[in-house]
């Protein structure tokens, strides 16, 4: 990201996760609010606290860890639910998680988390899926989009809403290309789309995989012995 | 059981302890145990019971003692016990694999005949009428015993759950046995008229009993299985403790040790930090002992990665779609990724993690290497330099797949594999 970028931008950030160290490096690498644009409003170890500070400090996005005393973050996601569709000032998740289990990352996202990256990205990449978060995009990292067109492809059987549940072709080029490891910018190029499409194909397969029927998910999970 | 050595876990010194063999035993174990305890032939142990046995039923005695006091365990003659390291469930499932139930049919039934042609020479005058009562009491015993060594036994294979109707018939006809023992004494005393009565007594005496031991008898089990509980977690936390202590810590010393050599650390964390998933995520009973030879496609790229992340100390992350097992196809292309990666790592490792992707789609396997380093003009590239042209394209092309290179200058470089699944491959 270019400077004259970064300067005008600005989003309110909450930091969800049970390990201080963690917080603290998050804060150091992503809080220097005049250079980045993020400002770290609030910190939470657990779910009780998370909502608490959530609802308290209305922040624009969350940085939800997976694991938590209390729940995890699919319970933080069930308890501030109302706060996700609100119109005016809507609170939107980004999941944030050293584990890349399979189950966690689909839970969280099935939970209304508009995107998941694994604790090894960089500070510039995290503070980019910030911003794209807050934009109301969809953030996939490569292992998502893997897991996600996994649980897609192993339902050969015509689900019952097909529309709904069934991934376009387009939407399934450009997760392809996510797991291959291509940035959104690089998609759109090798597509010839622009990155905003790249983007609303994101969001929807996003949607799809919050709608999508239980079963089929559930089939996946049991193939893989994950429930 | 009288004695509080838990047999599963030979820990410490190999103090040898006497247990009675459950590997190959003929009745109750008791002298291949004692064999094994001894350092002595199995053989001669039994001889010197059945010589025994001659002397006025002293082995018989003798044997019954042992079976009674001595636990049943592991080894014994010819069955080494698992070496302390060796823990788990490897060692016992070794160990238990052949079923000996046969032979312990034909010495239970020999020891029976001999048993009653031993007491028939014998001339006790008026009490030989008891014999046969009591050596029926003595049969029923010797089953619930037996049965109670059975169920011991299953409780370490954890298997017997299809099987539980056989040792309940067994248990019941062992009471049974006994029960027509104890009456045919009774009867010998001439008591058989008062049969009912005493039966009605003691059929009193054992519901008051039952009544009164019962909720006591209740909380001691739920006591025992409460501590056996508390026992499975406690270990469970000793072998993380172990793993934790052997890899973890092992692998913070040598950081420390290398605190200045910043490709070493990463590369130490980073295989650390993958041994360490794959333990605790992994589903049970698949440790990294068992993963040597990767026989599906996912399980093949990962190793691979791992291989060539360890050796060039550049990340590379896999995300791997779908799964199917390993063809001479396939195996070809693991090989022709395999030069990929490396390739990848050594001259496009400065620009970040090297990315693989895998994916099986109906019978096409894609795969794809790409990398964000300067990349480099195929074309340009000598040609008595093999690597890309002979190891990717070639071997690709001559087991039937495609290979396409993707170049761009400053923009890192893709390798893209395909191949058909083999036919026969379900």
């Amino acid at each position: 990201m270019t400077t004259e970028e970064t300067v005008q931008r600005h989003a309110r950030v909450v930091l969800v996760d049970d390990h201080r160290m963690f917080r603290t490096g998050v804060q150091a690498e992503i809080g220097a609010t005049d250079r980045t644009g993020v400002e770290v409003v609030g910190e939470a170890a657990d779910v009780d606290q998370a909502v608490t500070v959530i609802t308290a400090t209305r922040p624009e996005v969350v940085l939800l860890d997976v694991h938590l005393p209390g729940g995890g973050g699919v319970e933080v996601l069930r308890r501030c639910a109302p706060l996700m569709v609100d119109a005016e000032r809507p609170v939107r998740f980004l999941a944030l998680s050293v584990s890349d289990a399979a189950e966690d990352v689909i839970g969280v996202i099935r939970g209304g988390a508009r995107g998941y990256v694994t604790k090894t990205i960089t500070g510039a990449d995290l503070v980019d899926a910030v911003f794209r978060v807050k934009d109301g995009d969809a953030v996939f990292s490569p292992r998502l989009a893997g897991f996600v067109l996994d649980a897609f492809a192993s339902t050969d059987a015509p689900p019952v809403d097909e529309d709904l549940d069934r991934l376009t072709q387009r939407e399934r080029e450009v997760l392809r290309l996510i797991a291959r490891g291509y940035a959104y910018k690089e998609i759109a190029k090798q597509l010839f789309i622009s990155v905003k499409t790249v983007e609303s194909h994101v969001s929807a397969v996003l949607r799809k995989l919050q709608l999508s029927n239980r079963h089929e998910l559930t089939r996946w999970a049991t193939a893989r012995r994950l429930v | 059981m009288t004695a509080p050595a838990r047999p599963q876990h030979p820990d410490g010194p190999p103090l040898r302890k006497l247990y009675r063999s459950a590997e190959g035993r003929m009745l109750g174990g008791v002298a291949r145990g004692l064999a094994g305890h001894l350092g002595l032939p199995v053989s001669w142990v039994r001889l010197v019971f059945v010589a025994l046995l001659m002397a006025q039923g002293m082995g018989a005695v003798l044997y019954a003692v042992f079976w009674f006091v001595v636990p049943l365990g592991v080894g014994g003659v010819g069955a080494p016990r698992p070496a302390p390291a060796e823990t788990g469930s490897d060692g016992r499932r070794r160990l238990f694999a052949r079923k000996p139930d046969r032979g312990q049919v034909v010495a239970l039934v020999a020891l029976v005949i001999g048993a009653a042609i031993f007491v028939d020479n014998l001339h006790l005058g008026r009490a030989n009428a008891y014999i046969w009562p009591l050596l029926l009491v003595g049969a029923g015993v010797a089953l619930v015993w037996r049965q109670a060594d059975n169920a011991r036994r299953a409780h370490w294979m954890e298997v017997g759950r299809s099987k539980r109707v056989l040792p309940l018939a067994r248990g019941a006809a062992g009471v049974a046995l006994a029960a027509a023992g104890v009456t045919g004494i009774v009867v010998l005393q001439g008591s058989a008229e008062h049969l009912g009565t005493v039966l009605q007594a003691s059929l009193a005496v054992l519901v008051g009993i039952a009544l009164l031991a019962g909720p006591s008898l209740v909380r001691m089990t739920q006591d025992l299985s409460a501590e056996r509980t508390m026992r499975i977690r406690a270990q469970e936390r000793a072998e993380v403790a172990a793993h934790v202590h052997d890899s973890v810590l092992h692998t913070l010393t040598l950081i420390q040790r290398n605190a200045e050599d910043a490709r070493e650390v990463a590369r130490l964390a980073r295989a650390q930090e993958r041994e360490l998933r794959a333990w605790l995520y992994r589903p049970e009973g698949r440790g990294k002992d068992e993963a040597e030879q990767p026989d599906t496609l996912a399980e093949a790229v990962k190793a691979t990665a791992a291989e060539v992340e360890d050796h060039h100390g550049v990340p590379i992350e896999v995300v791997v779609v779908g799964d199917c097992p390993l063809d001479e196809g396939l195996a070809a292309q693991m090989q022709a990724a395999r030069e990929a990666m490396v390739n990848a790592a050594k001259y496009g490792g400065e620009g970040g993690a090297v990315q693989v992707y895998a994916e099986v789609e109906g019978r096409t396997v894609f795969l794809s290497v790409r990398d964000r380093g300067p990349g480099f003009d195929l074309d340009a590239v000598p040609d008595d330099r093999m690597g890309v042209r002979e190891s990717i394209i070639g071997r690709m092309q001559r087991n039937g797949g495609t290979a396409r290179l993707r170049s761009v200058p400053g923009g890192g470089t893709e390798v893209e594999l395909e191949m058909e699944r083999a036919e026969n491959a379900s």
